[in-house]
């Protein structure tokens, strides 16, 4: 995993709560053994209106133009819900997205993205709200502040909540099977007490 | 200190709990399949690391295969591929493998208790997010990505928090006819789809404990969808019933001692929750979704909901979204919604008491002389090779073949329709599964949750029944 401090990107507003991951990724893209692509089928029944995805939907958010390129995704409640499919985060990676900011994150979705390296913001009902009108009035970019923990568009700056551990990981780039596997001898030990029969 | 059982079983598998760092947990039992592993197995060969506990560790196949042949090529190119990789890795790492038409074959989560891999007091894993269907047991189930599920192969272990801990309470009986689908689906209508986001859920009280090993596996499958980490059932004497005798469930004097431990795996009297949710079972009524999440839930005698029914901004216009993805009209009796398609299977509800209980439904409509309605296509999906055999052998088979449906062969089949199980653009299916998703079964299509009674009704009826108020059930 890359090392990560700072981003500054333009933010696409995305406003739909409990976005799941067959949304994310749809099933008929799951049949690849690779981690990679991903990306051109994010979002795959919104963004295109035919099932081989040949023709753009104008009216989805990330088709429009303004919103090319951008690289935070700001969205509503519970995203991420539903299958573990850690190829949800892998097509929000691969289509350009280091970042995405919301008043909350499924569990298995937001580890996910932890664990391949993509910041998952969670802000108040309120901040995110402040988010998604600044964004409608103008198109806004956001800077994160890794180790700040802050995320700031112009005059506003919020700061949000990111485990200890998780941000040494994310900060470091650690390889967190590596970093287990330095325990062996706890792991070692405590399989020493297991019963022989569990 | 009074503990619950999530903070028993979490604190028994610690391996490590040092400052700065997240605790590592021990797994017991990891189950893979063919969709979450293969980038796992790829990341172990790029760092030339092993699978530390092979014999920990089972795979099969369930995600994408056809159920209409056990062929592997039967379910397209992708699939195939998907599939002979997870054969090979499972060789090369030394790892149990049920494949195509093995007898212990069969829906990961359906597979695992049947065999008595799934015991009390474990941690298991697997990369599905329906492993919360263990937690039936008393043990701490719950579903990870494919860099956790990379993560335990290497170590056996896994990073995680203490989660806040929820008690939801069933007091009393619930009504006749009402089924451990019911019981889920109005709890998730009173929590909303993420209601329980942050938290591991252990269901009680005397409804819960009425239920069968197959009763509580469907409820416990069903946290994830209103955000559960995990859910779990204390384990009691019909969990040792159930395990007793299973191929791998410990023997002889193993076993006397297994459940020795396993009788302490209880929630202290005086245990504090962070939370606590009651429901009465005798208010519980059969339910149904009509919308695009499990929360739009209600009970099947009501009708479509209004937006102006929900007060808050953002339930309100998810309403309105998914009443037009829906296709449906507030106001609308949901008895009188038609369904084209059926599907009676998936991790919640293809175990043998599901089937027995919709081949109850089909058995009643069939001394009527009702059959399966020419408007709709019905498919049962038993959910492991085990269950199919039962099912043939207790004649409920026949009877959903008598009756007209599709008897096909195990599988996750049409409930995410990875395989060519899949529903039309614009399709109305009464489905036993766990999600609603938008174009979960199919792009465009149109999903209800139900009962495996519901769903059994409805197919011959081709719409939404009320088996209390249509039928006498």
């Amino acid at each position: 995993m890359e090392k990560f401090t700072t981003h500054t990107g333009l933010v696409a507003p995305l406003d739909l709560a409990n976005v799941d991951t067959d949304q994310i990724i749809p099933k008929q893209f799951l049949q690849k053994t690779e981690r990679v692509g991903f990306g051109q089928h994010l979002f795959h029944d919104w963004r295109y209106l035919d099932f081989e995805g040949t023709k753009n939907n104008p009216e989805f958010v990330l088709n429009y133009p303004q919103y090319q390129g951008a690289s935070i995704l700001l969205t509503r409640e519970n995203f991420g819900c539903g299958s573990s499919r850690e190829h949800a985060p892998w097509a929000l990676q691969e289509f350009g997205f280091d970042v995405i900011i919301s008043p909350s994150f499924a569990d298995i979705f937001y580890g996910n993205c932890i664990n391949i390296g993509i910041i998952p913001v969670k802000l108040t009902d309120d901040e995110i709200q402040q988010l998604f009108e600044a964004s409608e009035k103008n198109d806004i970019s956001i800077t994160l502040d890794l180790p700040a923990q802050t995320v700031t568009c112009g005059d506003l700056s919020f700061s949000f909540p990111l485990n200890e551990f998780h941000k040494y990981c994310l900060e470091n780039g650690v390889d967190s099977v590596g970093w287990t596997l330095n325990k062996i001898d706890l792991i070692e030990q405590y399989e020493a007490q297991r019963p022989s029969w569990a | 200190m009074a503990t619950t059982l999530y903070e028993k079983l979490y604190n028994q598998h610690l391996v490590e709990n040092k400052e700065g760092e997240t605790p590592l947990l021990y797994v017991d039992r990891h189950l893979i399949h063919e969709v979450t592993s293969p980038q796992a197995f790829a990341n172990l060969k790029f760092h030339n690391r092993p699978v530390r506990k092979p014999a920990q560790t089972f795979a099969t196949m369930d995600h994408n295969i056809s159920t209409r042949s056990v062929e592997i090529d039967a379910a397209g190119a992708g699939a195939a591929n998907q599939l002979r990789t997870l054969e090979k890795n499972c060789k090369e790492f030394g790892i149990k493998l049920f494949g195509m038409g093995h007898k212990n074959q069969g829906i990961v989560h359906v597979m695992g208790p049947e065999l008595g891999i799934t015991q009390p007091g474990q941690i298991i894993v697997c990369g599905d997010s329906h492993t919360a269907t263990h937690g039936a047991f008393g043990a701490l189930a719950f579903g990870i990505g494919t860099s956790e599920v990379e993560h335990v192969f290497a170590t056996q272990t896994l990073r995680q928090h203490k989660a806040k801990t929820m008690k939801i309470e069933v007091t009393g009986k619930v009504g006749k006819g009402i089924s451990a689908k019911d019981i889920i689906l109005a709890i998730i209508g009173k929590t909303g789809s993420a209601g329980a986001t942050g938290y591991v859920v252990e269901y009680c009280g005397e409804a819960i404990e009425a239920l069968t090993m197959e009763e509580r596996m469907t409820i416990c499958n069903m946290s994830i969808e209103f955000g559960a980490k995990a859910g779990i059932v204390a384990p009691d004497q019909t969990t040792f019933d159930y395990l007793q005798h299973k191929e791998y469930a410990p023997k002889l004097d193993d076993w006397d001692e297994a459940v020795a431990l396993w009788k302490a795996l209880k929630t202290d009297d005086g245990a504090q929750f962070d939370d606590v949710l009651t429901l009465k079972g005798e208010e519980i009524k059969a339910q149904m979704t009509w919308g695009t999440t499990p929360g739009q839930v209600t009970s099947i005698d009501s009708v479509v909901p209004s937006p102006d029914d929900f007060s808050d901004p953002v339930e309100k216009d998810s309403c309105i979204k998914a009443l037009a993805y829906m296709g449906l009209t507030s106001g609308t009796k949901l008895t009188d919604l038609t369904v084209n398609k059926v599907f009676i299977g998936s991790c919640t509800n293809s175990r043998i008491e599901d089937l027995r209980a919709a081949a109850g439904v089909v058995g009643e409509y069939a001394k009527q002389g009702k059959t399966v309605s020419d408007k709709v296509d019905a498919i049962v999906v038993p959910g492991s090779y085990r269950v199919k055999a039962q099912a043939e052998e207790e004649g409920l088979a026949q009877i959903f073949i008598d009756a007209g449906f599709e008897w096909r062969l195990p599988g996750c089949s049409m409930c995410l329709g990875m395989n060519d199980d899949r529903l039309e653009e614009g399709d109305r299916c009464a489905s036993t599964s766990n999600r609603n998703f938008e174009g979960r079964q199919g792009r465009g299509s149109r999903t209800h949750l139900v009962s495996p009674e519901v769903a059994a009704a409805a197919a011959i009826e081709a719409r939404f029944v009320d088996l209390n108020a249509d039928f006498n059930y």
